[in-house]
């Protein structure tokens, strides 16, 4: 399939209509579907998510675009809604996070290899090696708290041990800002991998923070704390990565784009039928969106689209495993900590370090995450299975 | 529509995918890390110490001045615990007609298609839920409490039905597992209605226990044909090609 982002019309904004029933199809099957049908429906909605929170601050800023913003926000809020309606109901909110830790190593770390500026890039490595940590330790929660195993969920394709420890990941507000990249030079590609990762990590922040309360448990509680926190601070560190300079409209453009580029990933690798036909209606209705703000960008700031967007969509997204890549980095990278806006060996973290001392802080009556891990290690069908424990010691 | 359980593409089985997972499986065998889960139940242990309780009950008007002959009967005692147990019995009767309502739905659905419970019996057992709750409003206003309440033990009631719940609310769900879920509601039903007899009698209050028993009779042919049914819906599946 081939997309011209310049010239493809899509459907047309008014045609963009739901009814009630549409918007709650039948669910994916936990069981059946591949996870990366799950992880597609994770990630699809937090691209959506971000197009309504860019749109309402849009709104908040620019009088005269709020109409147009109105009818805009009101397709991705039910586009949304389809999305993420078809997470099934038999899925823990635990189980749940699994697949979102899933989508944020996955996607992140195919955006680190295809990523053509190399300090995006090294970045990108930087929180991948953080939300692979928090996939073991949530890991290790669903095993000791519902006695589950998370690999039913992510069905082998992506790797359960340890990464950059969460306890280290905690870091001064400073640390977390990144240089941006340079609209007038950046590559179209890296715009749209900073706009993708982060609204992935928004929406890990904000499902964290409305499930962490719904566990009874003290120690999914504090976990989930401590994890949304460091969800709060890979927001800041991607968001600033999008260069500031960037017009209202010419980010709202971008997003468009984004949506564009990640419902086409999302066409290019689904297997399921029926989830494939959600991704392709949505795909024409963002290309319509798309030549509508591409219409207001000319009218309004009367610049050429095409300073901004490529012609030809991107290659895509690959939802597949990236084992491989994980691994080498992690080999290479896990030792490295933030420095102001530098990324630095953790021996260059002295003990005066703002993030040091943020951190020392936080972890002063114990880590969540090193308590519900510790002694910890993956197995298939959980870490009861085939090994005697007397009193919750392993014999 | 989903009739029953069928071969198909499972993917949550490591061995749909044996590349893959002899790849994950060098997960397992990397060195395990110190510790050990004692630092989680310690932390566990740190908040059950200083918990707060869910709630509470609110004293009965007998308390306040208006004063009942059962409640009279109380006296030295706490009636608390009884008016606990009481609003429990109130929470779970009124969530398990809607159980029933909701199996009653889904064999309306499925039939003729695929096997069900007689509906006949499933009313019928529909409505003696519907009178329980009755019964123990009942009992609750002639103790002077308040039947709206909802007590700590309702509270935890109600969140051990939220499963139950979900399972036969999803449209995917087959009737045999509505009646798995449903069983354990009336598991729980059945000695629910036990103990509260046995409560009200060590209490003294033998018209309560006259009553509660009445509807103990009916729960014990509740669970015995809820039992019944689901064991030869599965027999009955499992023998049939």
């Amino acid at each position: 399939m081939s997309i011209n982002l310049l010239s493809d019309k899509g459907v047309p904004l008014e045609r963009q209509t739901f009814t009630w029933k549409e918007l709650v199809p039948e669910p994916i099957s936990k069981l059946n579907d591949d996870a990366f049908t799950r992880a597609r429906i994770i990630l699809m909605n937090g691209i959506e998510s971000e197009a309504l929170r860019f749109g309402h601050a849009a709104a908040r800023m620019n009088r005269h675009l709020q109409p147009t913003l109105a009818l805009v926000r009101r397709v991705e809020q039910h586009q949304q809604t389809l999305v993420n309606w078809l997470l099934s109901a038999d899925h823990s909110p635990l189980e749940t996070t699994i697949g979102y830790e899933q989508v944020a190593i996955e996607v992140t770390a195919h955006a680190a290899q295809r990523e053509p500026d190399p300090y995006l890039a090294a970045v990108f490595r930087f929180g991948l090696l953080e939300d692979f940590d928090h996939l073991y330790r949530f890991a290790a929660l669903l095993d000791r708290l519902e006695g589950k195993d998370a690999n039913n969920i992510l069905q082998s394709y992506t790797d359960i041990r340890p990464g950059r420890p969460t306890m280290v990941e905690h870091r001064h507000p400073l640390d977390d800002l990144r240089v941006p990249y340079d609209a007038r030079k950046a590559h179209p590609l890296t715009r749209l991998h900073a706009l993708t990762v982060t609204a992935g990590e928004h929406q890990a922040h904000d499902y964290y923070m409305t499930i962490g309360p719904q566990f009874a448990d003290p120690v999914a509680r504090q976990l989930y704390a401590e994890i949304a926190s460091v969800e709060e601070q890979h927001v800041t560190q991607y968001e600033s990565l999008c260069d500031p300079t960037e017009t209202w409209l010419e980010k709202w453009l971008l997003h468009e784009a984004a949506e564009v580029y990640n419902y086409y990933s999302c066409v290019e690798y689904e297997g399921n039928p029926r989830i494939k036909a959600i991704w392709e209606r949505f795909l024409e209705y963002e290309l319509g969106h798309l030549q509508h703000v591409a219409e207001l960008f000319k009218s309004v700031e009367r610049r050429d689209p095409a300073e901004v967007l490529p012609e030809k969509v991107p290659p895509p997204v690959e939802y597949t495993s990236h084992r491989r890549f994980v691994r080498e980095v992690l080999a290479r990278e896990v030792d490295l900590r933030a420095r102001g806006h530098e990324l630095v060996p953790a021996n260059r973290e002295g003990p005066e370090s703002p993030s040091v001392q943020y951190r020392n802080v936080l972890n002063r009556e114990g880590s969540p995450s090193e308590m519900v891990a510790a002694g910890w290690v993956w197995r298939p069908g959980t870490e009861l299975s085939g090994v005697v424990h007397i009193h919750g010691r392993m014999q | 529509m989903n009739h029953g359980v069928e071969m198909g593409m499972n993917r949550t089985g490591m061995d749909m995918a044996p590349q893959l997972s002899d790849e994950m499986l060098e997960n397992a065998q990397l060195p395990t890390p110190s510790g050990d889960e004692g630092a989680l139940a310690q932390m566990r242990t740190d908040y059950i110490d200083v918990a707060e309780p869910l709630g509470s009950v609110p004293p009965p008007l007998s308390l306040k001045g208006a004063a009942t002959a059962a409640m009279e009967m109380l006296k030295g005692h706490r009636p608390e615990v009884l008016l606990d147990k009481l609003s429990e019995r109130l929470a779970f009767e009124r969530t398990a007609v809607r159980l029933y309502d909701a199996l009653i739905q889904k064999c309306l659905a499925v039939s003729p298609h695929a096997d069900i419970p007689p509906l006949e019996e499933l009313r019928a057992f529909r409505d003696e839920e519907a009178r329980h709750l009755e019964l123990v409003a009942a009992a609750v206003r002639g103790l002077g409490a308040d039947p709206t309440t909802v007590s700590p033990c309702a509270d935890t009631a109600a969140v051990s039905a939220m499963g139950v719940v979900q399972v036969l609310s999803d449209p995917r769900t087959t009737v045999a597992q509505c009646l798995q879920a449903l069983l354990t509601a009336e598991a729980a039903d059945n000695d629910g209605w036990l103990l509260l007899i046995k409560l009200a009698d060590v209490l003294g209050l033998e018209d309560l226990v006259e009553q509660f028993q009445g509807a103990l009779h009916h729960e014990d042919k509740h669970l015995e044909h809820v039992r019944l049914w689901l064991s030869e819906m599965v027999i009955n599946e499992a023998m049939v090609i």
